[in-house]
């Protein structure tokens, strides 16, 4: 759904003093799901410090709605890796993963979590992204708690433009998969009883084809986005006179 | 009242003969070098005639990198490290018992001291020295099916692909 609507009409829009305001059941449930996102802390070494530190009263991370530490998976939909992963944890740290309900973010904290970091070694996993898939990245040994926000922000981003994840575990036959339109009662009219599996609905019976991806979409910063907002009224002062 | 380590040391010479290889002092540490096979007897004489009631730590060298003038000192290729504590006597000894590389196995105290159950596990499974007699040994830190002992000096830093070889994802495309 996501991918054939335009977001950005999409949103909320004002009926001028009128009272009410329209939009879409996508955007209504993303800014639901951005501005409550349940992180599901995996922290294994200093990160994790910093990571509480986060959470706590100086950097609060309850102002981005993200302060529900949840230490079940199943509760959970934003996977914060922070720490040093080593080859006897990572099969945990997947089947943690797998064990969280769809649609789930992940956040790879730190060197240690995004390339192993100083730990060159036989037991360090270089990298957590080389098997389950990331979101955003943070640098720093360890990044500071501003860092975490501004990860935290980007994922609220990209929630709120719709984005899904494009690397998955193949779960194309997953019951959990997620129908945003048929699942509110009535949206649709006339839309089949939900047993359970995606294969159910209409249109999704198309069988799963391998694409190949090019280079990674560019995330655009905080900084990039501010500067063109700024060019963008800057030429509208120079075009009012 | 402190426990005579030199005179310890002479004791241990004439009750165990050969199997003592010698003593050495550095900074008033005393390391005993003994042969593989009277680990059991001599730390057994240690804990119940001279005091050292406390075995703190069970650890290994591996001197395959050592630099020459330093390997003199090992014998063999691998010297098992007993480390023991006296309560009463507030003394430290140091116990190295070498190892070859084959057959690479020493008796076990767990006998003596259930403290070395999970440092020899360690040992067993960073240095593969099997202890005879071990009531339990399988590895502690690694993964169990994990292949080759990495603390070795021969084992390669970066290990042998064992980090890499993990469940990958697919990529499937957004709807």
């Amino acid at each position: 759904m996501a991918g054939e609507t335009d977001t950005s009409r999409s949103g909320p829009q004002k009926h001028g003093g009128s009272g009410y305001i329209t939009t879409t059941v996508d955007a209504l449930i993303n800014w639901g799901r951005r501005n409550s996102l349940w992180p599901m802390p995996f922290g294994t070494a200093c990160c994790a410090i910093e990571m509480m530190a986060t959470l706590a009263s100086r950097y609060d991370l309850a102002r981005f709605g993200a302060e529900v530490i949840r230490f079940s998976p199943r509760q959970s939909d934003l996977m914060i890796v922070s720490g040093r992963v080593c080859l006897k944890m990572m099969p945990v740290l997947i089947e943690i993963y797998n064990q969280m309900p769809e649609p789930k973010w992940c956040i790879s904290m730190g060197a240690c979590a995004s390339t192993g970091g100083v730990f060159d070694t036989y037991t360090m996993i270089q990298g957590v992204d080389q098997f389950i898939p990331v979101d955003v990245y943070i640098p720093g040994c360890p990044p500071r708690p501003e860092s975490l926000i501004d990860a935290v922000m980007l994922i609220q981003e990209r929630i709120k433009r719709g984005e899904r994840q494009t690397k998955l575990y193949d779960r194309t036959r997953h019951p959990l998969d997620f129908a945003p339109l048929a699942l509110v009662s009535g949206a649709v009219e006339g839309a089949p009883v939900l047993t359970g599996s995606r294969h159910s609905l209409p249109g999704k019976d198309v069988p799963f084809q391998e694409q190949s991806f090019g280079p990674p979409e560019r995330i655009v910063t905080h900084v990039e986005r501010t500067q063109a907002a700024q060019r963008g009224t800057q030429a509208e002062q120079q075009k009012s006179p | 009242m402190a426990v005579d380590l030199p005179s310890l040391m002479t004791s241990l010479k004439a009750r165990f003969g050969d199997d003592v290889l010698g003593h050495a002092v550095f900074r008033e540490q005393y390391v005993v070098r003994i042969r593989r096979g009277a680990n059991l007897p001599l730390l057994r004489f240690l804990r119940d005639d001279a005091g050292f009631d406390m075995l703190t730590d069970v650890t290994c060298v591996d001197s395959l990198s050592l630099p020459q003038d330093m390997q003199a000192d090992y014998p063999e290729r691998f010297a098992v490290v007993y480390q023991l504590y006296s309560v009463p006597h507030n003394e430290r000894l140091r116990v190295k018992a070498y190892v070859p590389e084959e057959p690479c196995e020493i008796d076990s105290v767990t006998p003596l001291w259930e403290a070395a159950n999970w440092g020899e596990r360690e040992v067993y499974d960073m240095y593969g020295v099997v202890f005879k007699g071990h009531p339990d040994l399988k590895r502690i830190l690694m993964p169990d099916g994990y292949e080759g002992h990495p603390l070795r000096k021969d084992y390669p830093l970066k290990g042998r692909g064992e980090r890499d070889r993990f469940q990958k994802y697919t990529e499937i495309p957004p709807r």
